[in-house]
């Protein structure tokens, strides 16, 4: 499989979406998942690495991927970074695409083709997503200059949940436009923007309130790069967070995911850890297309180390969480963490589940699904979004159509209950999925 | 639609133009005087006296009446079952078209709405670089849109400007002044143009505004009402809502004007208003009488070089029909085409072959030689890996090799 990357490479020139940009900075310093599962799509050279060591006859070490949210020290040696998922030891393996890791850990400071502002060495390696999103939008800012970002108090007041903070007084009230209360319009005002080429992102103070801009979203952001013959591009990110957050009541705690799927022409992702928000917001600048990048409210100041070089993910990679073979656990956002609790809990009871973390909601990424699918054969879907209609209602006709044969048994897709969410505490926790549940469910789906 | 053919008939301009050299017409301006003068709403109106030339006067007929032309050609074509969708007609207004034009250049944008919904290809209802941006389908969208267009002009600093239109129907629209506030609050050169002709569809103004001023509409915004229907008033305004909102920011325009056919070819256009009204307007007020009558009155052209002018123009919406019938619908693969940017998904499949190779040159001749010797396990297994797969995917492959 290691034969095919410089080929893929090979498309990044006709330039597709993010999948396959080379990645002229070094990859990302998180290396590729379990063996089984391809090799990630995002970086040229991390394939270029392979192709060469493979012919030299290096060693090739396939580190987890989780435990890549690890600290360079100078002298090449690697601390393994603050662990929210269960760490596997180094493998070695000749599927796997190895990362420059070999080379990454030589020294931070002389790398080619990184960006780094300053040479001196990063002062913050740990941080939340709050700031994963920060430092991946001002990156961004700084490398092109028609990036600009609208919203309501991302100015001044520096953001509601602080993701612009500091950068009005860096980069000026026009590049970071404080608006009045008029999501439509300003949505519509960002969609004809992006169509003369500015690249601004448009941050809804809360997700739910782009329900207002619905009608900019669908139709004009959505449709004109068809409708016009490929005339118009909108290179437009449309962020905020969303989700069931602590009491926040029912119109603010709204997962508008399962709204937008159908729109044709936009591409969604739901980030969930400070590390695939930066990789994920930089990717969703980057691209040409609409991107509607999910945050969650209660994962904001979740804190993980988050690599000082420059990384971009893939838009329409999922993660692998935990490898395993028993069932396939597929989640998103916030209900990743209420999985992997599930998934300590099931561990000790005996199961192995896979998780992944589908990130990409438009498109999926039924590659990574399907290789798990067609490894444990049984699905569960844990989301946040609505039973009816929901982005696990799609997936589950997805994976029934594409893999029926590989099925063991129906698959389970847990989701929140169909009502507007409660503000009482006890009635809110149970319109979400609990751990408690999911575990049930997999040993239901596993007897 | 017809603003559109407006904008792309420089060639017929220099054609005409070329036709009339050959009578030495003075190139003097001519000073001549709009129909009424122009009511102001929080600014000093512009002069009734608007400078002009004999070429523009006979550039000015031709191209109205070559739009003229085309809408009665959309009526019989869509009568005829070869244009579908929503059809509407826009004869009657060409005056606000074409003095816009005269007034702009083409890095100025315009976006506006009305477009054929339904049809298959819309890459001519868009035209990037003449500045068009498009006729939106949906009423008043299109107004953040032009707003948006200004702000980038801001943004880029280049000194151009945006006409942002609609129609009196949309004037009621709640982004219209969302936009409109914006546009103020930071001086984006935005002009607003209500395309006033009265009736939104079928509902007159009277009965859906409280105030028909729809110059005044903008309060601190100032405002300009110009007659429609004179293609002067309409320059000498465009031009002068230009240079206001290079300067001071957004502008609203109204232009007074009417249109004889219905609001889409489902709508005979008499059951809300009287066939005397619209013949009255037809004979007092019609854009391209009144530019023949200044022609003649001026002695630019005889009444049978215009009518020769007109037959031209036929002739040359037949010819441009007589293509269109010809060429080709779009194929079915057209169906995913650009629904992303650059090949993002389906298309993938079908240019799976067409590898860019130049990027091999990267690699020492020994590892070319491994891949090339592999290729086609390689190619098995980029099908595969390639093969992109989601919901909206059109295909989907589930082998891996």
């Amino acid at each position: 499989m290691w034969l095919c990357s410089p080929l893929i490479h090979s498309y990044s020139s006709t330039s597709l979406s993010s999948r396959h940009r080379p990645n002229r900075h070094n990859p990302p310093p998180s290396p590729p998942p379990h063996p089984l599962t391809p090799p990630p799509r995002s970086s040229f050279s991390v394939k270029v690495a392979c192709l060469i060591d493979l012919s030299s006859n290096l060693e090739v070490h396939c580190i987890e991927r989780k435990t890549s949210f690890f600290f360079i020290h100078c002298d090449g040696s690697l601390t393994s970074g603050l662990n929210l998922r269960n760490s596997r030891s180094a493998r070695l393996s000749t599927n796997a695409v190895a990362t420059k890791q070999d080379n990454v850990t030589a020294s931070t400071a002389s790398k080619p083709g990184v960006t780094n502002v300053d040479e001196t060495p990063p002062s913050k390696p740990i941080g939340n997503i709050l700031e994963a999103l920060r430092e991946g939008l001002e990156e961004e800012m700084e490398r092109d200059p028609r990036v600009c970002v609208m919203g309501e108090d991302v100015g001044h007041y520096g953001g509601s949940y602080k993701v612009t903070k500091g950068l009005a007084t860096k980069y000026g009230d026009l590049r970071v436009l404080d608006t009045p209360i008029a999501e439509n319009s300003f949505t519509g005002m960002a969609i004809g923007a992006a169509m003369t080429g500015l690249r601004p992102i448009v941050e809804g103070m809360n997700m739910g309130f782009l329900l207002l801009a619905f009608n900019q979203i669908s139709n004009n952001c959505g449709m004109l790069h068809y409708t016009s013959g490929g005339q118009f591009k909108i290179p437009i990110v449309i962020r905020g967070p969303g989700g069931v957050g602590r009491q926040l009541g029912a119109e603010h705690s709204q997962r508008l995911e399962s709204y937008f799927q159908s729109i044709p022409g936009i591409q969604m992702v739901a980030c969930s850890t400070p590390y695939n928000a930066k990789g994920l917001m930089k990717a969703a600048i980057r691209s040409d297309n609409p991107v509607i990048l999910f945050e969650h409210v209660l994962l904001y100041n979740l804190k993980e180390r988050i690599p000082d070089e420059e990384y971009v993910l893939n838009l329409e990679e999922a993660e692998m969480v935990r490898p395993g073979e028993h069932v396939t656990i597929l989640t998103y956002s916030r209900m990743r963490y209420h999985v992997m609790q599930a998934a300590k809990t099931l561990v000790n009871k005996g199961y192995d589940p896979e998780v992944i973390d589908i990130r990409s909601l438009k498109p999926f990424d039924l590659y990574t699904i399907g290789n798990s699918v067609k490894k444990t054969h049984r699905v569960v879907i844990v989301e946040e979004c609505m039973r009816t209609g929901g982005i696990g209602a799609s997936l589950t006709a997805s994976i029934n159509e594409n893999f029926h044969d590989y099925l063991d048994a129906p698959i389970v897709c847990l989701s929140s209950q169909d009502v507007p969410t409660p503000y009482a505490g006890t009635l809110e926790e149970w319109t979400v999925v609990q751990p408690a549940q999911i575990v049930a469910a997999v040993e239901q789906l596993c007897r | 639609m017809a603003q559109l053919t407006h904008r792309t008939t420089a060639f017929q301009k220099t054609l005409s133009a070329a036709i009339l050299s050959t009578r030495h017409l003075s190139t003097s301006p001519i000073t001549v005087e709009t129909s009424v003068p122009f009511t102001a709403h929080n600014i000093d109106p512009p002069s009734r006296s608007v400078e002009t030339t004999p070429q523009e006067l006979l550039t000015f007929y031709r191209d109205m009446a070559l739009m003229r032309r085309m809408e009665i050609a959309a009526d019989s074509l869509y009568k005829s079952k070869l244009i579908r969708g929503f059809c509407h007609l826009y004869d009657g207004q060409e005056a606000v078209a074409v003095g816009m034009e005269a007034a702009i250049t083409k890095k100025d944008c315009i976006i506006t709405a009305r477009m054929f919904e339904g049809e298959g290809r819309f890459d001519a209802l868009y035209k990037k670089e003449g500045g068009f941006y498009g006729g939106h389908g949906i009423v008043g969208a299109q107004v953040p849109l032009g707003c948006g267009l200004a702000f980038a002009q801001k943004y880029s600093k280049d000194e151009n400007v945006t006409f942002a239109m609609y129609g009196d129907g949309a004037a009621n629209q709640g982004q219209l002044f969302e936009a409109l506030n914006m546009a103020a609050l930071w001086d984006l050169p935005a002009i607003l143009v209500c395309e006033n002709n009265h009736y939104g569809m079928g509902t007159a103004e009277w009965r859906a505004a409280k105030s028909p001023a729809y110059y005044k509409r903008g309060d601190y915004v100032p405002g300009l009402k110009v007659d429609g229907m004179d293609a002067f008033a309409v320059k000498q305004a465009c031009k002068f809502a230009k240079e206001h909102a290079l300067k001071n920011g957004p502008i609203i325009l109204e232009m007074d004007t009417y249109r004889y056919h219905g609001h889409s070819m489902s709508d005979p256009g008499s059951t809300y208003r009287t066939r005397d009204e619209i013949s009255g307007v037809r004979q007092e007020r019609d854009p391209i009488e009144r530019i023949r009558k200044l022609i003649l009155s001026h002695d630019l052209a005889t009444e049978k070089e215009l009518k020769d002018t007109e037959k031209e123009v036929r002739k040359e919406v037949d010819e441009a029909i007589a293509k269109a019938k010809e060429s080709p619908l779009p194929d079915p693969s057209e169906l995913f085409t650009n629904v992303y940017v650059k090949g993002y998904g389906v298309e993938l499949n079908k240019s799976l072959l067409e590898l860019d190779l130049t990027n091999l040159s990267r690699f020492s001749v020994e590892q070319s030689l491994v891949l090339f010797s592999n290729i086609k396990l390689t190619l098995l297994v980029i099908d595969c890996i390639s093969q992109s797969f989601g919901a909206d995917r059109k295909e989907l492959r589930a082998v891996l090799p």
